[in-house]
Parts: structure tokens; C-alpha cells; sequence
């Protein structure tokens, strides 16, 4: 395989980043995801548009975030310095706001008058109905059955903030239904709708676009970095599901290449059982809600329930610019068990004061792993993509404790 | 002539519209399927669509949506619709049958093979919902190969400029969705279709079709005065999940037929 020039020059003009990506949509929202190429293509050339999007990210958010130096975490492990990406601190508690600040303008510009999104574990959901409140749009987020239930004060959360959260019924009752629904909305309100996509997934522009708007962790933490370290960190890392924190973490990290970089699914109950979530690990090439990427599967192509512990890793697919990561070689994927994130999840509490997203958790246990195997002058960065409050109910079910 | 053409010309000369049912293959089970398959020509149906049951059927409503649910459960796949449609050529040589569905079944397949093999078994056409003109290369050329066409959508935002995009590389018909909105949800406006077909007939000489928003036999008689084909899919399949017998879905399909083939007299 030839290795290009640079990794960061995709995805091409109609938007696929090798084999993978582009726009696999009814051709009722063919005209619709155009457009919106040709929106946001706009406004990313428009000085005023990134200008006010950095205010926003600045007071409304808190940005930056900070780059903290996990002592006793680095301490406990006894290996490379670990480095936390604090997008916990974000306004709304995950990097979510990030990308639904920059879509809820692209909206506005637009002239959109209602917003839809999907949610897993609530916080891309949280996130947007933030946004629509602070905007004044009415929102409608589609949230699994089965999520509603084990996250309940994210439901709670939207709802106060003005959202109606409509429950998914169908198929597995979680995220990748809830993107279906979410579609069909979108399909059915294609004047006045603007769907915000939470993770860097779904047809074209949404990958690229959704990278865009998350590579802010990456920027601010290659400066960061290189301010307190006066060198580039050896190894970035961060959780995968659909991968939206993960690819705006990685992006600006992609030509440097003395970085490692690492992406980590969530391996659910085993690899080598059917309840996982390590799409790029144990899926094949398909195609769903919009691009080709990797997806789990059975041999007829029907699409595969997920299983994590985390509902915001707790999806079949995986955004199509992962996909080419992978076949490139230049990211490395590994996968965490349930278990292993709710160790991650109870140390780094203990240990820092930081109670982690059980998404953010699962790249803790992968760094606590590999950290430990390098030098103690090596410098690893992971991105701590939320704070893990509403996970309380979930975790102390597995450690078998009443709240 | 393909046997899509052929029975287009058939219907032009006798100033009739199609009447198209649509059912998903294996609902509630293969048998069932074959069975009905059987008795539509007879009931009047003068193409087939079937549906390929797919696990996320993005752009389907419940009634659908549904369907697919018990087709899976029932163990249809697509080499189980293949041979559907295998056993179906053998009692009926003429009636084409377009396949509907979404794209992962067909890529997981294998484009080439899939195009090969549906041909042999005598599937006359494809729509597949989720593989637009941009992206339907990969099968188009191959299903060109075997004999198959290529069905593409238009619908209530396919503006100008796109349906040039839409028309470039269409064979068989011309799809036209009726409403914006997923399958069996909304009823559709029969001022904007007629509008809507003017624009497809001044840009292709395909037939068209109309579909997604057609419940009734009165519906479907208002759509026969003004398109070349009428689809009715959801109504159909609501007496599927209601338990009906093979024959009384055919009964219920030959009352449908009658008022799309009597409503241009």
C-alpha cells in the first residue's frame, strides 16, 4: 500500500475517504445532504461564521479545555506521563457541544426553524437540545427505548431544557434505531428541518464536517502540549463508538508521524462473544445510515446489535473515516470489556478526583494498559471525552451497589 | 424487449395504467410469499415488487418496517428471494418482478455475483432505496450485464438540476414518491403529482410509476389517470400482518387492480 502524502486531505469531493464514506441516503435527502454541503462549505470559507463560532466555543462553552497532567494516575500506572484532555469540563459535560454549536449555526445561516438529532447514551442529545434552547428552535431528539431507560436524567435533563425525547420502539431500541427514526423524521420535514448528527458518521457532509467542528480538542491539545512538554506526546488516544471525539482528537495529530495513535472500542462483554460494540475490530465493510464503513454484521448483511456497557459506544457502525484509518495503518484500534472500563471508571476516580464518562473510561483502561509498558519520559494524551455523573446509576449496578 | 418494456407497451396500447403490489419477500414466511406470488398476475398485478427484508429499513414506516421484522425472523435472505423468484418464473414467464430494498444485503453479496445470479433467476428490475445515482455505479453496470434494470426515485424535492442527475443511467421506469415522508405515512396531493409527472414525462420517455402514499382503491384510480403504474405497498401488507390467507390477499389486490385498469375508461 502506498502511504499518502498527508492523512488529512480527505475525504474527496464526493466524499469518501478511500473505499469509504460518501452518501448512501433515500433520494428524498439527496438534495437535502447537497445542500448542506454546499451551506457548509460556505460557511467554513466565511470568517465571520468561525469567528462567531469561537465566541460561542469560548463563553458558552468554556473553551479551552484544560490539558491536565494525571499525576497519581501516572503515578499508580508507573509508566509514560498520562495526559487528560479535560472535554469533561465542556459546558453540558462532553465534547458533544463542540460539533452541535457549529451545526445549530449552519443551521440558523440556513434559515432551518427545527432541529432533530438521535442520542445513545443522552449527551449528544443533551448537547443539542442546549444548543436549540440557547437558540430558541424547537427540538425533537429520538432516543432507543432501551437507553431512555438506563439513562434516565439525560432524558430528564433534554426535556427541561425544552426538548421533546421521543422513544424508539423499533429494532434493537437503541442508537443505530434512533438514527433510523431520526431519518425518517428528516425525510418527512425536509423544508423546515435541520438534523444535527452527533458523531462523525452518516452520508456526506456529516463526517467531514463533524470532524471539523471536534478537531478544537486536537488543535488545543498539540499546543497545549507542546507548551508544558516543549514536544509532541508520543502516543494521543481516545474512545471510539461512532468516533466523533476520537477523529477531532486524532485529526491534527495524523502527519506527525512520531505520534501513535490509538483508538479504542468498546469490546462489551468479550471480542469473542456476539456482545460487542468493536465494530472496527470484528465488523467488515457495509453500508448504513449513509456511508460505507466498517459495520457488524452477519453474512446476509443484516446489521448486528451492539453491546456495551456504554451506551455511547454502543453502536454497530463507526465513522467512514476511521474505516480508512484503520486499513491505512496510521490509527491502531484496540478494544476494552465492560469490566475493564468499570475498573478505569472506579480508578481514575479515585485516584485523580475525575469520575470519567464509561465512554471516556474505556480509553483510560487502554492507556493505564500500554502506558505502563513505556519509558517514564514518553508522553501519552487521551481524551477524557465526558464526565461520567450520569453514568452513577449504571455503575453502580455493576458493582452491585444500591443508590 | 425486457419483460418491463414489454408490459409497458402492452399497457400503453390498452390505454390501461399497472397496477403494482408490493409485498416483502418471506412475510410471515416463504411459503406464504410463493403462494401469494402465484396469484397476483391472476389478481390482476402486472409488475411485482418485492421487498428484500433488511434489519434498518431507513426509509420505511411501521407498517413496513414491521414486515421486515417478520420476513428476518422467518429466515428470508437474499438468496431465499432469488429463489423466490426462481420458482415464481416457473408459472409465470411475463410478469416482471423489480426487486425493492436496501443496498448492505446486495454489497454484503457481492455486487457482481448478485446482478449475475438475479438475472438468472429472472428479477427484471431493482430499486434500492439507499444506493442514489452518485453511488449505484458499482451495481448498475453489472445489472446492465444481465439483463436488469435500474429503477431510480424521484420525489417531491427533486428539483430540476437533480433530475438530470436521476435520469442519467435510469432504465426500466421512472419511480416517482409520492409525498416526502417514509413508506404508508402520509397521503399524497394528486395537483402536485400531476405537476410533479408533467416535469418527469417533458424530461424522459421512461414510464412512471407512483408510489408511497396510495391506500385506497380510489387513491389508486386517481393515481392511474395520471401516472403509467400504481404502487400500493403498506395497504397490502397491513392485511399481511393481519393474518389473511394468500387468497384473500389476492381477492383484496384483484379489488385494487380493478379500479387502477377501469379508471381510465
Amino acid at each position: 500500500m502506498n502511504t499518502p502524502n498527508t492523512f488529512r486531505s480527505g475525504p474527496d469531493p464526493q466524499g469518501h475517504f478511500g473505499a469509504y464514506g460518501g452518501r448512501f441516503v433515500a433520494e428524498t435527502l439527496m438534495p437535502l445532504v447537497l445542500d448542506l454541503e454546499r451551506a457548509y462549505e460556505a460557511a467554513r470559507r466565511d470568517p465571520s461564521f468561525q469567528q462567531e463560532l469561537d465566541g460561542m466555543l469560548a463563553d458558552y462553552v468554556g473553551r479551552e479545555s484544560p490539558l491536565y497532567f494525571a499525576e497519581r494516575l501516572t503515578a499508580h500506572v508507573g509508566g509514560a506521563k498520562i495526559y487528560l484532555k479535560r472535554e469533561d469540563l465542556n459546558h453540558t459535560g462532553a465534547h458533544k457541544i463542540n460539533n452541535c454549536l457549529g451545526q445549530i449555526l449552519l443551521a440558523r445561516r440556513m434559515g432551518k426553524t427545527r432541529i432533530i438529532a438521535e442520542t445513545g447514551a443522552g449527551q449528544h442529545g443533551v448537547a443539542t437540545a442546549t444548543v436549540a434552547a440557547r437558540f430558541g428552535l424547537p427540538c425533537v431528539v429520538y432516543m432507543g427505548a432501551v437507553d431512555i431507560e438506563r439513562q434516565k436524567p439525560n432524558v430528564f435533563r433534554m426535556r427541561l431544557l425544552g426538548t421533546e425525547v421521543r422513544a424508539v420502539k423499533s429494532g434493537s431500541r437503541t442508537l443505530k434505531d434512533a438514527m433510523n427514526e431520526a431519518l425518517r423524521d428528516w425525510v418527512a420535514n425536509v423544508a423546515d428541518t435541520f438534523y444535527i448528527i452527533g458523531s462523525a458518521a452518516g452520508p456526506h457532509p456529516y463526517p467531514a464536517m463533524v470532524r471539523d467542528f471536534q478537531t478544537v480538542i486536537g488543535n488545543e491539545t498539540r499546543r497545549q502540549v507542546l507548551h508544558k512538554e516543549g514536544r509532541l506526546p508520543d502516543l494521543v488516544a481516545a474512545c471510539v463508538g461512532g468516533g466523533s471525539n476520537a477523529i477531532g482528537m486524532f485529526h491534527p495529530f495524523l502527519d506527525d508521524a512520531d505520534v501513535e495513535i490509538h483508538g479504542v472500542e468498546a469490546a462489551g462483554k468479550g471480542v469473542e462473544t456476539h456482545k460487542n460494540a468493536a465494530t472496527l475490530g470484528k465488523g467488515t465493510p457495509g453500508v448504513l445510515h449513509g456511508a460505507r464503513s466498517y459495520l457488524l454484521q452477519d453474512g446476509e448483511g443484516q446489521v448486528l446489535e451492539a453491546h456495551s456497557i456504554s451506551a455511547g459506544l454502543d453502536y454497530p457502525g463507526v465513522g467512514p473515516e476511521h474505516s480508512w484509518l484503520k486499513d491505512q495503518g496510521r490509527v491502531k484500534y484496540f478494544s476494552i470489556t465492560d469490566n475493564e472500563a468499570l475498573d478505569a471508571f472506579v480508578s481514575l476516580s479515585k485516584l485523580e478526583g475525575i469520575i470519567p464518562a464509561l465512554e471516556s473510561a474505556h480509553a483510560v483502561a487502554h492507556v493505564m494498559r500500554v502506558a505502563r509498558e513505556m519509558e517514564k519520559d514518553k508522553i501519552v494524551a487521551v481524551c477524557l471525552s465526558g464526565r461520567g455523573d450520569k453514568d452513577a446509576a449504571t455503575v453502580a449496578a455493576a458493582l452491585g451497589e444500591k443508590i | 424487449m425486457s419483460r418491463i418494456s414489454s408490459r409497458f407497451a402492452e399497457l400503453k396500447s390498452a390505454n390501461r395504467a399497472a397496477f403494482v403490489p408490493f409485498i416483502t419477500a418471506g412475510d410471515p414466511n416463504s411459503d406464504a410469499t410463493l403462494a401469494l406470488l402465484e396469484r397476483l398476475p391472476a389478481a390482476g398485478a402486472d409488475l411485482i415488487e418485492l421487498g428484500v427484508p433488511f434489519s434498518d429499513p431507513m426509509a420505511d414506516g411501521p407498517v413496513i418496517q414491521a414486515s421486515s421484522q417478520r420476513a428476518l425472523k422467518s429466515g428470508m435472505t437474499l438468496v431465499k428471494v432469488l429463489d423466490l423468484v426462481r420458482r415464481f418464473r416457473k408459472k409465470d414467464e411475463r410478469t416482471p418482478v423489480v426487486l425493492m430494498g436496501y443496498y448492505n444485503p446486495i454489497h454484503k453479496y457481492g455486487t457482481a455475483r448478485f446482478a449475475k445470479d438475479a438475472g438468472e433467476a429472472g428479477v427484471d428490475g431493482l430499486i434500492t432505496v439507499d444506493l442514489p445515482p452518485e453511488e449505484d455505479e458499482v451495481l448498475r453496470v453489472p445489472a446492465a450485464a444481465h439483463g436488469i434494470d435500474i429503477v431510480r426515485l424521484a420525489t417531491p424535492t427533486t428539483d430540476a438540476d437533480r433530475l438530470r442527475t436521476v435520469l442519467n443511467g435510469a432504465g426500466g421506469f421512472l419511480y416517482y414518491v409520492s409525498i416526502a415522508g417514509v413508506t404508508g405515512s402520509k397521503t399524497f396531493d394528486g395537483s402536485d403529482v400531476k405537476a410533479a409527472l408533467a416535469r418527469l414525462k417533458a424530461q424522459s420517455a421512461l414510464p412512471c410509476a407512483v408510489g408511497f402514499g396510495i391506500k385506497t382503491s380510489e387513491q389508486a384510480a386517481e393515481i392511474a389517470r395520471l401516472a403509467d403504474a400504481a404502487v400500493v405497498g403498506s395497504a397490502i401488507v397491513e392485511h399481511i400482518a393481519a393474518g389473511a390467507s394468500p387468497d384473500q390477499i389476492a381477492a383484496y389486490c384483484a379489488a385494487l387492480a380493478k379500479a387502477v385498469h377501469e379508471a381510465r375508461q
